[in-house]
């Protein structure tokens, strides 16, 4: 790493609309609020946390930044009290303590909001802040109300007390979670992946927040597997990857540099410098050449549905053998309906011709036609977390031979070809009679490609395949994803991502409503077709 | 070096024995001082209910004459747990299946049947009774997603008290004045094993918890069942029927029960009086969990169980402690077993460091 040229370079650009405020109090000598001395945490057949030194600076928000699986969360459950380590201590000012529960760690000043509300939404936000006090005291909800708001008021909150936390916003509640760390004494304040479900607006809006508490003097810790919002928020910026601390950016250096400096960094320090892979952060992969356009493999004409959240409706298209379609649009628009219908598992109206004959009938039927698909809902529907990762790569094939033979169970053949589908779609398992749920989720997801994309499949439906997985599962499931359409198979990309549609598809269609918008192809115009048919869908043209 | 080993895997030895005995060494003491609380003598009544339920040779064979009822319960019940389908209703399912068993065997020995023509009607009878008691659940849960733990205790009411209604109203003895069915006679009920009293209703009920057990484990059918019960949204998502498999396995179970309701009266009892009522489902329920669904674990489980209940029968007349002490014991042992399974998975995760 090359030493950082002087320090008083103006801030990076990506990062001014945000103040600098707590950034001078991080000088060498501070002693930090909580720190981590060679921690180490271990699952079954994981290192999840590999000998972790860290230090949580007052006046300083730290960025724990790294992909699905790199140890974040174990580290958070650690901190909280949830978990315990295997080794190594957790210092708070500077003495070693132990951290059995999570009152424990409340007690000692580290207060944690996590991805996932914490809150009773049937309860006001004040019988929410009751929660946890002494059983046999009557709580005054009027003077904790006026607390509220008196704390509220310091870092800027917008707190109301007698809400009902069921009526609050994502955002909303977010803060009245922040609110009650700061108000049981937090001097380390930990937001675990606090902008996964926030709007832009939001999460910008929380990035000024943080920087405001850190001002205050609180430790403010950040955890994301978002490069950009850990450039934008954070002072200081410790990179994990497979369980270890591999690399701290210290905030001089950080600020020093350019933003584009610091992204490289970053991005050799979480995906290893032997980074073979094209550019993760770029957009404008070369996409295939538009194939030859094979044969109409898939004619949907007039898809209808009934009830559910929402229906579809007169849905008509045509898939050619080996094309990408994608179906953009913002989600909860009936990109459900349109996957489980044409897959049959909801009844639907229409018709549907695969390879000329008319299928119809349910799951198992249309699967034996060729349709197959993958799921986006991995843990609700994909897999059965108990089961071995050999029974649910079969899962679909029960009682079907080879692996059944007389309705008889062929262990050791099942056994055998998940094997190999392990090996071939790289899933990454101690064994396959491992339960699937134990895996981690991009390695869920090639268990459902694994199964999907072999055997008689010809047209696959890929709902928000990449959705939720780091960026090294991403880009393997989009290659099985050209992969499969460069065999010859018609491909249908449900996806609420425009980058991936525009990487990936050679024809883009919006759903809105329900309904489903003529085909755009993906040339160099569609990026803004397309984003102006999803905005006008949502009534806000003039944006 | 080796030395070294061999004392580190003895000590793992004696911890995992201790895992095995400990629980059942805690029931023993925690059993005994209950019953010093209820002014008996614990170490007497352990040893009378040994004596009587295993080492006696007449106290043995009641104890695997009366297996084989439990077992085809047991059976009944693994069916339905692994596919998420909570049948409670067993006890009405067992008592109209032992009722209608009981009319009609006699009727068919009068008109001259044969033996072996006159148990199989038995048996089929009781069968198809205990899965008829099931529809109106199984339809419910199928169809509109009603949950079954509640229908099926209803009409596990509704079932013991129409299996009275039935022995007092329709199927009365004229013969005798106490409230009861025909009797069969005993040359006309199940065959006794070689020269005990061992009823073949044991054979019955082993051969069908082993097989319910490979099918649960070994075919396309179980596993479908199994899918359905580990999550039923990834069975429609794989495309199986889950309303038939949900019907399918009420059918299973409630008539396995209902099969074991005309062994018990066609082996066993041979006759029913009004107002017997033996509540062997509820009974059987925590032994299925303590064997974890498998059926060899079950068989053990079962003969335990059936050996406690045989000698805790004789206890009650002889030492005063109820009957129902036999259910305290296996109340204790679900606590101390779940107690044992927790830290023994505490022990493997810090084990694994």
């Amino acid at each position: 790493m090359q030493t950082p040229p002087g320090a008083a370079l103006p801030p990076a650009d990506d990062r001014a609309g945000y103040g600098r405020a707590g950034s001078g109090v991080t000088g060498a000598g501070i002693r930090p609020v909580v720190a981590l001395q060679n921690v180490t945490r271990r699952f079954p057949g994981v290192l999840a946390s590999d000998a972790v030194s860290l230090g949580f600076l007052p006046g300083e928000v730290h960025v724990l930044l790294g992909e699905n699986g790199a140890g974040k969360s174990t580290l958070v459950a650690m901190l909280s009290g949830l978990q315990q380590p295997d080794a190594g201590q957790i210092l708070i000012d500077g003495a070693a303590v132990s951290l059995a529960a999570p009152r424990d760690a409340l007690r000692l000043g580290i207060g944690t909001v996590f991805q996932h509300s914490m809150l009773v939404p049937s309860l006001s936000v004040v019988d929410n802040f009751t929660l946890g006090g002494p059983w046999w005291q009557r709580p005054d909800r009027k003077a904790l109300a006026a607390r509220i708001q008196a704390a509220a008021a310091g870092p800027g909150l917008r707190v109301d007390p007698f809400a009902s936390v069921a009526s609050l916003s994502l955002g909303e509640r977010q803060q009245a979670e922040i609110l009650r760390a700061l108000m049981r004494g937090s001097r380390c304040l930990i937001l675990d992946e606090a902008t996964a479900m926030l709007t832009p607006q939001e999460a910008g809006a929380l990035g000024a927040l943080m920087r405001r508490l850190a001002a205050t003097g609180l430790a403010v810790v950040f955890i994301t597997h978002k490069l950009q919002e850990a450039l934008a928020f954070g002072d200081r910026i410790t990179v994990l990857r497979g369980g270890r601390n591999v690399g701290m950016i210290a905030p001089d250096v950080l600020q020093a540099r350019s933003g584009a400096e610091n992204t490289a960094h970053i991005v050799s320090l979480m995906f290893g410098e032997d980074s073979r892979r094209p550019d993760p952060l770029s957009h404008d992969l070369p996409r295939p050449a538009p194939p030859q356009k094979g044969p109409a493999l898939l004619k949907v004409a007039g898809l209808s549905t009934a009830g559910g959240p929402q229906p579809l409706r007169d849905i008509s298209f045509t898939l050619h053998a080996g094309e990408i379609f994608g179906i953009a649009g913002i989600d909860g628009n009936g990109q459900k309906a349109l996957a489980e219908a044409l897959a049959g598992q909801i009844p639907s109206t229409g018709t549907l011709h695969l390879g000329g004959a008319e299928i119809n009938g349910g799951v198992a039927a249309r699967r034996r036609a060729g349709l197959s698909y993958v799921t986006d809902d991995r843990l609700g529907e994909g897999i059965v977390a108990g089961f071995p990762v050999a029974t649910n790569l079969v899962l679909k094939e029960i009682g079907q031979p080879p692996f059944w033979r007389r309705g008889l169970v062929q262990s050791a053949t099942i056994a055998a070809a998940a094997r190999a589908l392990v090996q071939a779609f790289d899933i990454r398992t101690p064994d396959v009679t491992t339960p699937a749920g134990r895996l981690s989720g991009g390695n869920i997801q090639k268990v459902l490609l694994a199964r999907e994309l072999t055997g008689q499949a010809q047209v696959v439906i890929f709902a928000k395949p990449t959705y939720g997985l780091d960026l090294q599962n991403i880009t393997a499931i989009r290659a099985r994803i050209r992969e499969a359409a460069g065999h010859g198979k018609a491909v249908l990309l449900i996806s609420t991502d425009l980058d991936e549609l525009l990487e990936l598809s050679d024809r883009i269609a919006v759903i809105e409503r329900g309904r489903l918008s003529p085909p755009y192809p993906n040339d160099d115009t569609a990026r803004a077709a397309i984003t102006r048919l999803i905005s006008g869908a949502t009534g806000g043209a003039d944006v | 070096m080796s030395e070294r080993f061999r004392t580190g895997a003895g000590r793992e030895l004696a911890i995992q024995a201790l895992f095995l005995i400990g629980p059942l060494l805690a029931v023993l003491i925690l059993g005994g001082l209950i019953l010093l609380a209820l002014g008996a003598n614990p170490f007497s009544y352990y040893a009378f209910v040994v004596e009587r339920g295993m080492l006696r040779p007449s106290g043995l064979e009641a104890t695997l004459t009366r297996m084989g009822p439990l077992l085809l319960i047991a059976s009944g019940l693994i069916i339905a747990f692994r596919a998420g389908v909570w049948n409670l209703g067993g006890d009405g399912q067992f008592l109209l299946a032992a009722v209608m068993a009981a009319a009609l065997a006699p009727l068919l020995h009068q008109a001259g049947w044969p033996v072996w023509l006159l148990l199989m009607a038995g048996l089929l009878t009781g069968a198809i009774t205990g899965a008829a008691w099931a529809v109106l659940p199984a339809l419910l849960r199928a169809r509109q997603g009603l949950n079954e733990i509640i229908t099926t205790l209803m009409m596990s009411f509704l079932g013991v008290s129409l299996a009275n209604l039935l022995v007092k109203l329709a199927f009365l003895d004229p013969t005798t004045t106490t409230p009861q069915t025909r009797t069969l006679p005993v040359e006309a009920r199940l065959p006794r094993l070689f020269d005990t009293t061992i009823s073949s209703g044991l054979l019955i009920g082993l051969v069908v918890v082993i097989l319910v057990h490979l099918m649960m484990t070994r075919t396309a059918f179980g596993l479908r069942l199994r899918v359905v019960g580990a999550n039923p949204r990834a069975a429609l998502h794989a495309g199986l029927a889950v309303p038939a498999l949900t019907i399918a396995v009420f059918a299973l179970s409630a008539g396995l029960v209902g099969l074991a309701g005309a062994v018990d009266v066609l082996g066993i009892q041979g006759n029913i009086r009004a107002d017997w009522n033996p509540a062997y489902s509820l009974s059987v329920v925590p032994l299925v969990f303590l064997a974890r669904l498998n059926g060899y674990g079950t068989i053990v489980y079962v003969f335990l169980f059936s050996a406690l209940s045989i000698g805790a029968e004789s206890a009650a007349r002889r030492l005063g402690v109820p009957g129902y002490f036999s259910l305290v014991i296996v109340a204790l042992m679900l606590i101390t077993f779940a107690l044992s399974d927790h830290f023994q998975k505490r022990r493997q995760r810090l084990s694994q460091i």
